[in-house]
């Protein structure tokens, strides 16, 4: 996706714990930082694994690939945006379902939609003096 | 008073007054003046008089954004009446709108305080102006404003209301157990039904399902009278220990049990289950502390900041089968204000307007002491429950007439 095509977003401020969520989507890749020992991903980020306690972390890629869990059509010009309406989305990924994303999902008619639909990555690249931000959005997997 | 640890401690307590402001959509008054009208009035209600009052809790504290979400915090009310008091509370961390209630509570129950003013004041009307709740949204009007917190999660996908994400739960919640939107829509014609017979009421003129079916898609599948209406006006109750209440003006509505539990992660998009919320662990909590069942409830004023969240506590609180407060609902008999379940019968937020959890601890305080007008419920009620919040801020309590 050209920069130039992307809509108008409110990008996150980046840290040392989010850059890599929030910029590996220059390299296709959806990363996640997750615990050695005990394997568990961390969303958000946080210093300390929830499950072992333990802090040998590390950033991670994950396959991309997630189910959605469920979604809204919005209608409602909240703010300068995507074309009215788009569809916000809650996606659980394959790895670890209890690791949810709000997102958007994108090339999808609407009637089409269905809970349980598996989907995958896709990123929008905003470039930015702030810091570039290649946002993980989601589309059908059957849509190849 | 002795203590013991299997105390229900919060039966010490008790709401011994009620207070409210005027309500409107865009009252353009003093939002302070409102706060103090509302506290003023409840301090006099249950009998009492300012030099009485000895503790002070409200929600959310003071909080400039987004606009008209608090007209006051625990210390301006606490200088604009030159309170003296041996306890008091403030924030938004906290069991939803009725945590500060339930905080109160507990503080009467110690000993902290014997007469606690609770309060919670809003002008998002005025605030918000002709434009309307989309001219609250953060960093709407671009530039290089970057998004942290839990908004670093919502905001870059265009998703920065709570009807969005709570729009969420109902779709999952109608996936699941097959609800609908002519199901829901009982929540806001009940609503509409009730606020036609309360003076106070900001939407009043009568609604039929196809007027429901019609109205503009705000984010599916809430249409625009599945949102609350964004008001001015404040609300106030008493909290006292019972035993200082007993010879009050008013019959003391003596706190039964309360719900405070969060069992899932503290978030919107992460918690366990979609289908449902925080309600649902504040709600179980709820029950475990007393021995009267939900059969035994004969009212219930629960939070409709979006219609959904009505069915949600209805379920929480097992006052219907989890999954099943669509056909509970529909076609509205059992909601009426002559139903076997009366239902925010002064309007709730949809139609009675956003006074932001408080306006039904009030309501069911006007119902239990038979201050309704045209509105009371038949019935004379007993017991009443009473909740507030969605997503990670629920709190509940149970009522019953001393
Ligand atoms: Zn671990």
């Amino acid at each position: 996706m050209a920069a130039t095509d992307v809509p108008f977003r409110i990008l996150p401020a980046l840290t040392d714990w989010n850059r890599e969520f929030w910029t590996a989507g220059e390299r296709g890749e959806l990363r996640f930082w997750r615990c050695g020992p005990c394997g568990y991903y961390l969303h958000p980020p946080q210093p300390i694994c929830p499950q072992c306690h333990g802090k040998d972390l590390a950033v991670e890629s994950v396959s991309g690939r997630a189910t959605l869990a469920s979604f809204s059509v919005n209608h409602q010009a909240w703010m300068p945006g995507p074309d009215l309406p788009y569809v916000v989305a809650i996606v659980e990924i394959v790895e670890q379902p209890s690791v949810r994303l709000t997102t958007n999902l994108v090339n999808c008619a609407h009637d089409a939609i269905r809970i349980g639909m598996p989907v995958r990555v896709v990123f929008e690249h905003h470039a930015d003096p702030g810091g570039d931000v290649w946002l993980p959005l989601f589309e059908p997997e059957a849509s190849a | 008073m002795t203590s013991t640890a299997n105390e229900i401690i919060e039966r010490r307590a008790c709401i011994s007054g009620i207070g409210q402001s005027d309500v409107g959509r865009r009252l353009g008054r003093d939002p302070m003046e409102l706060t103090l009208d509302a506290c003023l009035g409840a301090i006099e209600h249950a009998g009492l008089t300012v030099a009485d009052i000895d503790g002070l809790s409200t929600y959310p504290g003071p909080m400039t954004s987004p606009p008209g979400f608090s007209a006051a915090g625990a210390y301006d009310v606490m200088d604009a009446l030159r309170l003296n008091v041996g306890w008091y509370n403030g924030g938004l961390e906290t069991s939803g709108q009725l945590g500060s209630v339930i905080n109160a509570c507990l503080a009467v129950a110690s000993g902290l305080a014997n007469h606690v003013l609770c309060f919670r004041s809003v002008f998002e009307g005025s605030a918000q102006g002709v434009k309307g709740r989309a001219s609250s949204m953060p960093g709407g009007g671009g530039g290089s404003f970057r998004a942290s917190g839990f908004m670093e999660w919502t905001l870059p996908f265009s998703a920065p209301s709570a009807a969005i994400w709570i729009a969420m739960f109902a779709q999952r919640h109608f996936h699941e157990y097959g609800t609908t939107r002519e199901q829901m829509a009982w929540i806001a014609i009940n609503a509409r039904r009730n606020a036609q017979v309360n003076p106070k009421g900001i939407y009043r003129d009568p609604m039929s399902m196809d007027d429901y079916l019609n109205a503009r898609m705000i984010t599916t599948p809430f249409c625009l009278y599945d949102c609350d209406v964004p008001c001015d006006g404040a609300t106030a109750v008493i909290v006292s220990r019972i035993d200082r209440a007993r010879d009050l003006r008013n019959r003391p509505l003596r706190v039964e049990a309360v719900g405070s539990a969060i069992h899932g992660r503290p978030s919107w998009d992460q918690f366990d289950d979609l289908s449902t919320m925080a309600n649902r662990d504040a709600g179980a909590q709820l029950w475990t502390r007393t021995d009267l069942r939900p059969s035994d409830v004969q009212m219930l004023q629960a939070y409709d900041g979006f219609s959904w969240l009505t069915m949600s506590w209805m379920e929480a609180l097992g006052l219907c089968e989890v999954g099943g407060s669509g056909p509970f609902i529909e076609g509205g008999e059992r909601i009426a204000r002559d139903g076997i379940l009366p239902l925010n019968t002064h309007g709730g937020q949809l139609s009675g307007g956003r006074l932001h959890g408080y306006g039904f601890l009030h309501e069911a305080a006007v119902q239990m002491w038979g201050e309704g007008g045209e509105r009371q419920i038949p019935r004379d009620v007993e017991v009443g429950a009473v909740a507030a919040g969605g997503g990670n801020t629920c709190g509940c309590l149970l009522l019953v007439k001393e």
